[in-house]
């Protein structure tokens, strides 16, 4: 069974976390004893429903405030597909956190209220799917019930979303459901109270959304860790280890070591101690090579017909996630997959202003903004850009100072 | 691919990076099927190498029996080194108190031992087989999770973890908690077992148990807890997870083997930490319990 990864968006009271909640309790992925406590607490609060937020803000200040702070992390399945949700949380300041959720998924559902249709925070959710290249954006029209399940509205909201992604180069895939999360709503099974509507219901849509694989890249490893047995049986076995960050490794392919730039023929490949003849992108593998070679732990292991640039100047977009600004005078620690390397800022440029919604000049970038940078590396990076290449074209920027993961940033 | 692989790949992708980016890290290894299956994709992680770090196990003292003769033939079988820290030590030399009562459990005492022992053999990450659907508090914790000099997590002050790229950047005394099993389900890690036919200890299936209910719960009769004697009697049971004895409820069961254990699982309307009384003393256990050290 296929793994299918989604983040959530939406703005605050949009019904999210009903939603997510939901979905989890109709797939039968909230057991009794959490329904149990759910519905003790929702009747402590007051409610006189069930209140499925309480089950995914799993902390004391959320539940407490009854707002999500931060990612959390929800598993349910069907018979069909296994879900991993990162549930991120919708308000202004929490940018950082969408970015975060929307990393590392395939789909992204983005909630709207159907009385109030196309807010800043949509604009904002859709600026960060576009940043990060998802290429299935589900909207959910929720709380439908409290419009008379009007078709018009629908239509129009779906209007201005599609005039909204026009303004981007860029073609994801397009889905609209209207639903409403509290009442079931084209949640699970199809409503009765929306005959026009001929799509979906959500669970359905995400059960059969197809992922494509891209397989056609440059084939590209990370050494992560060098592995040497030492023992008799062993003695001379020099196994690279690391993932498959693009591409497909083959037995008897011509590779070159990035920085050292020495060449040689993958001898054989293992993956956990069995032979294999090839590896995927995805996959972790144990390359061996025909020469004694040097490399180490953040070198690349990348097939001599590849296509990547090599420069110590890039060119990113960064979004900035710690509470001290991108300060133009400090040096940064830039982790690119498992490599690491000091850079300094040649430039800001310019920053996305939310309010204006266009992009300003700057020269500082404070929390929750995403601005254009022009990065100085120590060493040369071997990379691609981020829209042709995700895995070679992303990185993460580190605050020398207090280790904290400082910002992301997209090679452009 | 499917989702045991997909899991395993993003599993050993972690152990590695602990090896890669710490210089001492260690397994915490509890003997539970959780802890199994981590010790097992550390094996595959470094294979044909030798598992490159030791594991740490903090014992409550009040443990099944049967788990701890497993740990002991795993250790064997996999050619690790073993650390073991006592929670009846840290009793002994008056580090904590012992709790008093009808719900007494070594549980939370066992963070002292965990921190002191991680202090004084200079660990600076630690790799549990904690995961994100056992509990609320635990769905928001991050695989390279941060731990101050008193080992006390933060949960405002968490690292955003982007892609695959972990940042393990810590300043000296600081020591990260590490996850790589965080993505998985109760039923992925059965699912994984079964596939790998790995050996989990007996009481995850069903046997005759000596048994008493507390609040609906069916406790194991052990000398750790108090109860009254006529309360007691046999019943067919299992472990759904394996903790402290004083603290882990067992459930009826008929589930002899790893399929019928499966079946059960994906039948249960039961949370499988819905039998654990360290969790039920109040509705943020476990968050509190995390901030103060646990894993």
């Amino acid at each position: 069974m296929e793994i299918l990864r989604i983040t959530t968006a939406g703005s605050v009271d949009d019904g999210k976390s009903t939603l997510i909640g939901r979905l989890l309790y109709e797939t039968q992925s909230l057991k009794i004893d959490q329904v149990e406590t759910i519905e003790a607490k929702s009747k402590s609060l007051g409610y006189d429903y069930i209140d499925f937020s309480l089950a995914t803000d799993g902390l004391l200040t959320e539940r407490e405030q009854g707002i999500t702070i931060d990612v959390s992390h929800l598993y349910f399945s069907t018979p069909k597909r296994r879900f991993i949700v990162a549930d991120a949380p919708g308000h202004v300041e929490y940018t950082r956190n969408m970015v975060t959720g929307a990393s590392n998924v395939e789909v992204a559902i983005i909630l709207l209220d159907a009385r109030k249709g196309v807010m800043a925070q949509t604009k904002r959710h859709l600026y960060i799917t576009q940043l990060l290249g998802i290429k299935h954006l589900i909207f959910t029209i929720n709380k439908m019930d409290l419009i008379d399940y009007d078709q018009e509205q629908f239509d129009s909201i779906v209007e201005a979303i599609k005039a909204l992604v026009n303004q981007y180069d860029w073609e994801p895939q397009l889905s609209f459901i209207p639903v409403s999360a509290l009442k079931g709503d084209n949640v699970i099974v199809k409503s009765n109270n929306m005959p026009w509507y001929e799509g979906n219901d959500l669970l359905s849509l995400i059960e059969s959304l197809t992922l494509t694989e891209d397989n056609a890249l440059d084939g590209f490893l990370q050494v992560q860790h060098v592995i040497r047995p030492k023992t008799e049986e062993f003695h001379d076995y020099r196994g690279f280890a690391g993932k498959v960050k693009s591409g497909v490794f083959s037995q008897g392919d011509e590779i070159e070591i990035f920085p050292s730039g020495q060449k040689s023929i993958v001898n054989s490949i293992e993956k956990y101690g069995t032979a294999k003849n090839k590896v995927v992108a995805g996959e972790n593998a144990t390359l061996l090579l025909e020469d004694e070679i040097d490399a180490s732990r953040g070198n690349a292991i990348v097939k001599t017909n590849h296509n990547l640039k090599i420069d110590k100047k890039v060119k990113t977009k960064i979004c900035w996630m710690q509470s001290t600004d991108l300060n133009p005078n400090s040096k940064y620690w830039l982790q690119q997959g498992v490599h690491k390397s000091l850079v300094k800022i040649n430039q800001i440029e310019s920053k996305m202003d939310w309010e204006a919604w266009k992009s300003v000049p700057t020269d500082c970038l404070t929390m929750n903004d995403i601005g254009a940078v022009d990065l100085q590396l120590a060493q040369p990076l071997m990379f691609a850009p981020y829209s042709d290449n995700k895995s070679l074209g992303a990185f993460i920027l580190i605050d020398t100072q207090t280790n904290n993961t400082s910002g992301v940033g997209f090679i452009l | 691919m499917n989702t045991l692989s997909y899991l395993e790949e993003e599993a050993i992708y972690i152990i590695r990076e602990v090896v890669g980016q710490f210089d001492k890290p260690v397994l915490l290894f509890s003997g539970g099927k959780d802890s199994i299956v981590l010790l097992h994709l550390c094996q595959k992680a470094f294979l044909p190498a030798k598992i490159p770090f030791p594991l740490l196990h903090i014992d409550t003292g009040h443990n099944f029996p049967e788990t701890i003769s497993l740990r002991d033939e795993l250790v064997k079988r996999y050619q690790v080194q073993l650390h073991v820290g006592s929670v009846q030590e840290s009793i002994d030399k008056g580090k904590v108190v012992e709790e008093k009562g009808k719900y007494a459990s070594r549980n939370s005492l066992q963070t002292t031992t965990l921190l002191e022992t991680i202090e004084e053999l200079k660990f600076d990450a630690c790799m549990g087989g904690a995961r994100r659907d056992e509990e609320k508090a635990r769905a928001k914790e991050r695989i390279f999770s941060v731990r101050d000099d008193f080992g006390q997590w933060n949960e405002k002050l968490q690292r955003p973890e982007l892609f695959d790229i972990l940042n393990g950047q810590i300043h000296s005394g600081e020591n990260v908690r590490v996850f790589p099993i965080s993505n998985w389900t109760e039923l992925d890690v059965w699912e994984y077992i079964r596939h790998e036919k790995l050996e989990i200890p007996s009481i995850y299936f069903a046997h005759q148990r000596e048994v008493f209910n507390r609040d609906g719960q069916l406790m194991p009769c052990s000398n750790f807890i108090v109860h009254k004697p006529e309360d007691a009697f046999e019943e067919s049971v299992r472990f759904r997870t394996v903790g402290d004895m004083s603290c882990t409820a067992a459930v009826p069961s008929k589930a002899l083997d790893l399929d019928t254990v499966i079946d059960e699982i994906r039948g249960s309307s039961i949370s499988e930490r819905g039998a654990r009384m360290d969790d039920k003393r109040s509705e943020a256990a476990m968050e509190e319990r995390k901030k103060v050290g646990y894993f």
